[in-house]
């Protein structure tokens, strides 16, 4: 049992342990960081080849299809195949387009995203780089992102780019206010800002310490699950790149690899999200029986799964709903949830759940309410019909 | 200490002075408010240097630099507004173009 | 391990010759654009000062304000006028010789007194602070100045919907 949930820590220690026999010292503190970044990397690369693949194939079983099953078992060779497919691609840089900005944004793009592995605690003693401000540097990292978004769409020189980069620009920002906010309640309750400490903190018999088995813990969850959702630009927030309205967004005028690159980048922030959701409320790698790392990677495709299943049933909402779901209601909400946080810990075991269920009840219910848009009476025509 | 506190301030300087230089010869009013954030970050370069290696409470330094970005946010907002209200009244963004007081 | 430290200690040079390269950039690139991707360049450079001299907090509250926030906000700007921003009488005004004269002896003038001032130094350096010391500081002896920058920060928000909101009473 335990030597399978530490296996990947052991093969590490193996490896250095036989490097430290003719390296000197120093290399051996740069090797072993050496290790984890390839392991990362190859991960990254893995996962998100194959979440491409489980992608279309759920997406195709909502929509009452195969998907993906020509090439290789069941279509699992399918990545491999749109791997060649891209990389063969003639590469097309417009015109007029600013040519260093537009070769370094999909470059730039990919940098966040792998960083962002880093702090990821994927079972127990498996966070590559273990942060006092963990959460912190997740989140800073991740809103860099923008940037090369922005670049990718001034410097195509097409206005369905600009408009799409506009668009990114006020959704990123709209939705990482909430986010950072429901992530507050999280963090008061395990007293850390890394990611390790958080897990530890949700130990408990059989994943009873989960945070989203609370009041806040549950409102928190779903608040920034969904701002995880925008943040990623996926279906029902992917105005960025809504293909009916702007064409392809920021990415219009990219093909071949670096198409492939934003695509790869894209995926990766939707597992790194995913895994901070994960994280922070879903207890990261606590569970009984099962090893740490599968328990976290189960609750991960879980939620890449709902982000899937979002993507087959939901339309994709306009802009105004967009901005007015960040800032009337997800805002507010995130502001009660840490009140309510707060008071959880200082009444006692009943008062607390009453008291939490009832306040994020009505503040649902008040905010709600209070976004629904005027609309006028149905008019009667005396002397019309 | 990696490198002595006084290589840091003169980093701090440099940047300080680049930001001057900005924010005198820029026409483009962003091209003002970049310099000034430049200028910001150097005054938080050399607050961080202060409070890791000076004896001064190591607070301070920190918290100050906190209180410079947070004051960087405002201003950058404000200024960000001005120049929309520009783009929309006056559809320019050259500082010597806006040369009314009032319109 | 001294390797590494000597290591680190270049890399940092280097860190900081490459941030004050860029911060020229800043300055003097005629394409406002990339001046702004130049400043986003020095910023990243600056909280990697930061992180080396172990303040990790404010490497990433850095990040995360000022590239994340303050510059999608200046870069959103810069698209939106970009139209109406083509140089057609250059992007510099005509003070350019005298303030390169002025911020060269600036630095100068700093440059000789940062050397020739005795700094309270502490050897060895302070410890390094965590992001719990700095909350405890900041609900501590820096209350107030906190609770004023949020005014501050109100103020702002209020004054920015005013200036830009598109009827005019």
């Amino acid at each position: 049992m335990n030597t399978i949930d530490q296996i990947f820590v052991v093969t590490k220690q193996g490896i250095l342990r036989i490097a430290g026999l003719f390296l000197p010292e120093w290399l051996v503190a740069v090797k072993s960081a050496l290790i984890s970044i390839v392991a990362i990397i190859a991960f990254a690369v893995v996962t998100m080849m194959y979440l491409t693949w489980l992608e279309r194939k759920a997406i195709a079983r909502m929509q009452n299809r195969i998907g993906p099953n020509r090439v290789g078992k069941w279509g699992l060779l399918q990545p491999v195949a749109d791997a060649i497919k891209m990389l063969t691609k003639e590469d097309i840089v417009p015109h007029r387009a600013d040519r260093v900005v537009h070769a370094l944004a999909p470059v730039l793009m990919m940098i966040p995203a792998l960083v962002l592995f880093s702090v990821i605690p994927f079972g127990r003693g498996m966070t590559a780089v273990d942060l006092n401000i963990g959460v912190i540097f997740f989140i800073a990292v991740s809103s860099v992102s923008t940037l090369p978004i922005f670049m990718a769409s001034w410097s195509s020189r097409n206005k369905y780019s600009l408009l799409g980069g506009m668009r990114t620009a006020a959704q990123m920002i709209s939705y990482e206010v909430p986010m950072v906010l429901s992530a507050v309640p999280a963090l008061l309750a395990a007293g850390t800002l890394s990611t390790h400490g958080i897990v530890e903190a949700q130990g408990g018999w059989g994943g009873t310490g989960w945070y989203v088995w609370t009041p806040w813990g549950l409102a928190g969850f779903v608040i920034f699950f969904l701002c995880a959702v925008a943040e990623c630009n996926r279906s029902p927030f992917d105005l960025p790149e809504a293909e009916s309205e702007i064409i392809a967004g920021f990415h219009t005028e990219y093909s071949g690899m670096k198409f492939a690159l934003f695509y790869m980048a894209e995926f990766m922030n939707a597992f790194t999200l995913s895994a901070l959701a994960a994280t922070l409320f879903l207890g990261g790698w606590q569970g009984p029986l099962l090893p740490s790392w599968l328990w976290f990677l189960i609750k991960v495709y879980g939620l890449l799964l709902i982000m899937f299943w979002f993507r087959g049933t939901l339309p994709r909402i306009r802009v105004d709903q967009m901005m007015s779901f960040a800032w009337k209601l997800l805002l507010p909400l995130t502001l009660v949830n840490i009140f309510v946080a707060g008071l959880w810990f200082l009444t006692g075991p009943v008062v607390r759940i009453v008291s939490s269920v009832a306040i994020l009840a009505s503040a649902v219910f008040v905010f709600t309410r209070l976004n629904r848009k005027y609309l006028p009476e149905k008019r009667t025509y005396r002397f019309g019909d | 200490m990696i490198i002595p506190l006084e290589h840091l301030l003169v980093f701090g300087a440099f940047l300080f002075a680049a930001g001057i230089y900005g924010a005198l010869t820029r026409r483009n009013i962003l091209g003002i408010l970049l310099s000034i954030e430049l200028i910001l970050n150097a005054v938080n370069v050399n607050l961080v240097a202060f409070s890791r290696s000076t004896s001064l409470s190591p607070e301070t330094g920190q918290i100050f630099a906190l209180f410079v970005m947070a004051l960087a946010a405002a201003a950058a907002v404000v200024g960000l507004a001005i120049v929309l209200a520009l783009f929309r009244i006056r559809k320019t963004v050259w500082t010597d173009e806006i040369n009314l007081l009032k319109w | 391990m001294e390797t590494l430290a000597f290591l680190f200690q270049w890399g940092l040079y280097a860190l900081l010759a490459v941030t004050a390269v860029a911060a020229v950039g800043v300055v003097t690139l005629a394409n406002i654009f990339h001046a702004a991707l130049c400043l986003v360049a020095v910023l990243i450079g600056v909280a990697a000062v930061y992180a080396a001299l172990s303040a990790g907090f404010l490497a990433a509250v850095q990040i995360l304000i000022y590239v994340g926030a303050i510059m999608t906000l200046v870069i959103f700007a810069i698209m939106l006028t970009e139209r109406i921003a083509t140089p057609a009488s250059g992007t510099a005004n005509r003070l350019v010789f005298p303030a390169a004269l002025g911020s060269l002896v600036l630095f100068i003038v700093l440059s000789r007194l940062i050397f020739s001032t005795a700094w309270p130094l502490r050897p060895g350096g302070n410890a390094p602070l965590t992001a719990e010391d700095l909350g405890r500081a900041l609900m501590g002896p820096y209350a107030l100045p906190f609770e004023v920058i949020s005014v501050v920060l109100v103020a702002a928000l209020v004054g920015a919907l005013v200036i830009a909101r598109k009827d005019r009473p």
